[in-house]
């Protein structure tokens, strides 16, 4: 028997079967989007929503920055430590209608060759791991061919980098 | 301005990977720096201690550990706890009880004795906490955010490894005459080049190590300085303790995505530039009038961002700043004369108050080696998890 396949984290995208997409949730009241969903209350402030509806996001977006790890990252990350480890990339994409960046891994295969800055990518269903006889599935973003003859030139999304802290 | 507060007292325990426990390590800080304070312990009246990243006793009631460990005596006893900003809220709380009138003299003291390797989130099942679910579902290890940034950095603005390995290089420079400091022998951009990849681009040396360490300062009204015949104290101007306004829209430790910003919204101000911003306006000073500054470098590449977000130069021009030798030992503006993380690593809860210690020391003119010549002012800076801000500027 296949072993089960289980989200590694309930709600955050489509089951499988029909368009993947990433799920967050929408303020009712202002409109404000979540991801990961917020489900009690809305965080504008000023706004005091309670009731947000679930909503896909943007299947495509462009690369904001990218990374690998060529450590195996501790626990709670699914890894099994008798296995060699093999770096993955992440890849940080901007989502151009929500305005909102999302960290994910690359698709397997995807390196950092691959892989550029403004360069789009789109959302596909992946799997982070074998756990406990279980398969967990998770999203990867994975570099689309663009649809204009490539000039060199990309968009570089949101402006100035506003790295942040620390631990 | 809110007033000022004195450092009578400044002391540290050296930076390392020492085997023991952290309320060791914060005993000895806090007697060092009642001994600069020239006070007894039973002259303090309030204790506050920046608790350590530890699942239950007695890490999170640090300022009590602390106060039994030296003894009880009856003071005021205050816990903090703000991941790396734990010290400087620590610093704050004492700030506020001083200028308040409840305590004369405040104890402060962070110690921590770090765990090997990556820092990771505690154990169980917790799918409610940001910081269990990066590691849980990403991978996503502290070296990775300071990486996406500093691709950012090389994309945006051009910065190359060599430039991160220069920060390496100015801090071991720096660290290597410092005695608290961890690491004490000067590194080459070769020895960077030539350390192994943790996350593209960043190397090895390019990251901060985690290590054991504790920093204690002892706090007073400027009048009770006086009274202890000093005559031009060290004064805290301002301690900057600002959150993000929403939307956040960096992609920040230890989140998965930012704040989505609604359509045509204009970009929201960033969050790292409103820390020192906050600090400038409490001091009623700004980047001109530093001699120098203590950021923190958890990354090479993160430094540069700092000294931009201090408004040290325009964005996108720190690797430039660099390059000039300007925040260099005897440049116009030294940042981490201290060494910086790079030559202590990360105790979490001692580090902001170890970045205060160090200013305590220049603008006394007692940093040695390392000294910044005629310092008159210093800002310290850094970024607590979970959108707390920390800046404390210090003047004499
Ligand atoms: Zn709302």
């Amino acid at each position: 028997m296949p072993p089960t396949r289980v989200p590694v984290v309930d709600g955050w995208f489509t089951a499988e079967g029909g368009e993947f997409r990433l799920l967050g949730t929408c303020c009712r009241d202002c409109g404000a989007v979540y991801f990961p969903r917020e489900d009690a209350f809305c965080r504008v402030p000023g706004c005091s929503g309670t009731e947000l509806a679930e909503v896909p996001l943007s299947r495509r977006g462009r690369v904001w920055s990218y990374t690998d790890g060529r450590y195996r990252p501790p626990a709670p990350y699914p890894s099994d430590p008798e296995l060699t480890w093999r770096p993955y990339t992440l890849i940080a994409v901007e989502l151009t209608a929500e305005r909102m960046v999302v960290l994910g891994q690359g698709a397997p295969g995807v390196t950092l060759a691959d892989l550029a800055i403004g360069m789009e990518v789109e959302v596909v269903p992946g799997v982070l791991a074998e756990e406990g006889g279980r398969t967990l599935t998770t999203w990867h973003w994975r570099p689309v061919a663009e649809e204009e003859p490539d000039t060199g030139e990309r968009p570089v999304p949101g402006g100035r980098p506003v790295p942040g802290e620390a631990s | 301005m809110t007033g000022e507060v004195a450092v009578l007292g400044a002391g540290m325990h050296p930076w390392g990977k020492w085997g023991r426990g952290f309320v060791e390590y914060g005993t000895k800080a806090a007697r060092a720096a009642l001994a600069d304070a020239g006070l007894e312990w039973s002259a303090i009246q309030s204790v506050v201690g920046a608790n350590t990243v530890r699942c239950g006793y007695p890490g999170q009631v640090a300022g009590a550990t602390f106060a039994k460990a030296l003894g009880w005596q009856g003071a005021r006893v205050t816990s903090v706890y703000a991941a790396c900003a734990s010290g400087a809220r620590a610093i704050d709380t004492a700030r506020a009880q001083i200028l308040s009138g409840l305590a004369d003299t405040v104890l402060v003291v962070g110690s921590d004795a770090a765990p090997k390797g990556f820092f990771a989130p505690a154990g169980g099942e917790r799918p409610d906490d940001p910081d269990w679910l990066r590691f849980r579902v990403l991978g996503a290890t502290n070296p990775a955010y300071f990486a996406l940034w500093a691709r950012r950095r090389m994309a945006l603005y051009g910065d190359t490894a060599e430039d991160f390995a220069r920060v390496k290089v100015k801090n071991a420079a720096a660290g290597a005459a410092n005695p608290y400091a961890r690491y004490r022998s000067p590194v080459t951009a070769e020895e960077v080049a030539a350390s192994p990849v943790v996350a593209d681009p960043l190397r090895l040396l390019d990251i901060c190590a985690t290590s054991d360490g504790a920093a204690a300062l002892v706090l007073g009204s400027v009048a009770t300085a006086r009274r202890l015949g000093m005559a031009r104290p060290v004064r805290i101007r301002a301690v900057s303790s600002v959150s993000p306004t929403h939307p956040r829209t960096a992609l920040d430790l230890p989140d998965i995505a930012t704040d989505s910003a609604p359509p045509g919204s204009p970009v929201p101000d960033p969050f790292r530039p409103s820390i020192a911003r906050a600090a400038y306006e409490e001091a009623g000073l700004g980047p001109e009038d530093l001699s120098l500054a203590e950021v923190y470098d958890l990354s090479t590449a993160l430094e540069l961002e700092w000294y931009e977000d201090l408004g040290l130069c325009a964005p996108g021009e720190g690797a430039k700043l660099l390059r000039e030798g300007a925040t260099a030992p005897g440049g116009r503006i030294p940042v981490n004369p201290s060494g910086g993380l790079a030559s202590f690593g990360e105790a979490v809860p001692a580090q902001a108050i170890a970045q205060v210690c160090e200013l305590t020391w220049q603008l006394r003119e007692q940093a040695g080696e390392r000294q910044v010549p005629g310092a008159r002012a210093g800002i310290t800076v850094n970024q607590g998890l979970f959108g707390h801000g920390s800046s404390v500027v210090a003047v004499r």
